[in-house]
């Protein structure tokens, strides 16, 4: 699939290097793989080098996190991941193949949820149904059926299933984060790229939809790559924590979480929980000297 | 009584008043009746001439109507050109300018030459003459999108006439409308300038005929008349778009929490 960026700022051409594509059956081959990807904006003096080569796997079902300070990178390794950006350099695999040619479905929820403010939510959460195969081919068919019903039942799931019908603005922000997780999953993707999500949102509301996302991924089990730089949502969250340096970002610590799932949310004040994102904070506090 | 509903009368009475005072000042003033006539008499002059007026009333609706619908045609299709594609809006912008900034007064007698006087260059000068701007309003819509907006398309792989389908034309609507009713206003002036020049046909023409009879109180009925039409498409269009457009304005439910 052709993906044209119209960040017209990216000089560096795309890596000529044929990408080292691990064989095997699909479901077998990592869900995501960068091999010394880097990304550079402009270029000569005005370069700005937003990630470093990077070279980070991720298996299929895996839930990792990446913390860092500002600047360093993250939102960059998912604009990546969802072939918003091309690699300066290196190549960046999904599903075992070049980025272009995807084979794996994905869903991702930014900071601001974007719903499109002329459609009601339930419209809005069907959208990755009329553009994605093979949910796209009896869209007309099924949208006012199955479609419909499955929309509703993700909704129900977050607890929204009385707004299906409003429109954006008439929901507050953490109900709009939450029709925007149903959005990312609808179409049962394979790979889920969350970035800060929950940033906007107060200490209630995030507690309550990382219980809910919890639920989301222990039930269906897609590939999530979360972007944040809440230290508990990342230790509550994920099964794997990246800590990335400053700009220009690289990776400097990978360590799984050992914590069983699933986790309650009180677990966010047990003696290990505290000590594994005291460690976190130091290191990313030494980074940022 | 509500604030709106004050508003209005207001507003109704200052149009009352408008004519009132002018009324007042002719009689005061004893301005003759073939410089400016009286409220009174035109109304009159309205009310026995309709049945001419009529069908030239309608001749120039048709030719407003006819010339709008075809240059809204053109204009959404040039617009959504050049507002998705930087090349196309950098190369046509020019010759766009070019073209618009001539007065289409200078365009009627080129249409006359190729078509004849009468209805043809009545519905091409309204055509022309309303192009312009909804090319304008179409491809800002269109160029000014929300990046966001059409990420979330573009992260599930959409093409790009998927994105201009579901992100880029709904986006543009808003803008859209707001240039039909300057359009519509527009046509309306293009499709009475080439009546009252080569036509013998439409308000304009009996505006123009009327005036070299002497029939003053006939031009200033004619007037009276376009103003009416003038408003009763603004409106209308105005109508449409409050109906359209409804989520660009925030409706007046309030917000959930």
């Amino acid at each position: 699939m052709n993906m044209t960026s119209d960040i017209s700022a990216q000089a560096m051409p795309l890596s000529t290097t044929p990408p080292a594509s691990t064989g095997g059956p699909v479901h077998a081959r990592p869900a995501l793989e960068l091999q010394d990807a880097s990304v550079v904006f402009g270029s000569g003096p005005q370069a700005v080098t937003a990630l470093s080569p990077t070279t980070l796997r991720m298996d299929r079902g895996d839930f990792l996190a990446l913390v860092g300070p500002s600047g360093c990178g993250k939102s960059t390794i998912l604009r990546l991941a969802s072939s918003l950006i091309q690699p300066s350099s290196g190549n960046i695999l999904l599903g075992g193949r070049e980025a272009a040619a995807k084979e794996l479905r994905i869903g991702m929820a930014f900071q601001n949820p974007t719903m499109l403010p002329w459609l009601t939510i339930e419209k809005n959460v069907m959208l990755p149904l009329k553009i994605v195969e093979p949910f796209k081919r009896s869209f007309q068919r099924d949208r006012k059926g199955a479609y419909r019903d499955r929309v509703h039942a993700l909704l129900a799931q977050v607890g929204l299933k009385d707004f299906a019908g409003h429109f954006p603005w008439q929901l507050s922000g953490g109900m709009l984060q939450r029709a925007n997780l149903c959005r990312a999953l609808i179409h049962d993707p394979d790979l889920l790229l969350l970035d800060e999500p929950f940033g906007a949102l107060d200490q209630f509301t995030r507690e309550e939809l990382w219980q809910i996302l919890q639920d989301l991924y222990l039930d269906r089990k897609p590939t999530v790559l979360l972007v944040t730089h809440d230290l508990r949502e990342a230790g509550f969250l994920a099964r794997r924590i990246c800590v990335m340096s400053a700009r220009p970002g690289r990776v400097i610590s990978d360590k799984p979480v050992t914590l069983p799932q699933p986790r309650d949310i009180g677990v966010i004040y047990s003696p290990e929980f505290v000590e594994m994102t005291q460690g976190l904070r130091a290191l990313i506090a030494q980074i940022r000297k | 009584m509500t604030e709106a509903t004050r508003i209005r009368m207001m507003s109704l009475s200052l149009i009352v008043g408008f004519f009132l005072v002018w009324e007042g000042l002719c009689i005061l003033l004893n301005v003759s009746d073939l410089i400016l006539p009286r409220p009174s008499e035109i109304l009159v002059t309205l009310w026995t001439r309709f049945p001419v007026l009529w069908p030239h009333i309608l001749q120039t609706l048709y030719s407003t109507l006819t010339g709008f619908t075809l240059g809204v045609i053109i204009g959404v299709s040039i617009g959504v050109m050049i507002g998705t594609s930087r090349v196309a809006y950098g190369v046509a912008y020019p010759l766009l300018v070019g073209f618009s900034s001539i007065p289409k007064v200078a365009v009627v007698p080129i249409f006359v030459l190729w078509f004849g006087s009468g209805t043809t260059p009545a519905i091409l000068t309204a055509m022309v003459i309303c192009v312009f701007p909804i090319v304008v309003n179409i491809s800002t819509g269109l160029a000014t999108t929300e990046p966001d907006l059409e990420d979330v398309l573009k992260t599930l792989g959409a093409s790009k006439r998927e994105i201009l389908w579901n992100v880029g034309l709904p986006r543009t609507m808003p803008y859209f409308f707001a240039s039909l009713k300057v359009a519509i206003t527009l046509s309306f002036v293009g499709a009475v300038l080439s009546e009252t020049v080569a036509s013998n046909r439409g308000i304009g023409n009996v505006m123009m005929t009327a005036s070299s009879n002497f029939q003053v109180s006939l031009v200033f009925a004619g007037l009276i008349v376009l103003a009416l039409m003038g408003v009763a498409l603004y409106a209308f269009f105005s109508f449409l778009e409050s109906r359209v457009t409804g989520w660009a304005t925030r409706g007046t439910d309030i917000a959930v929490t």
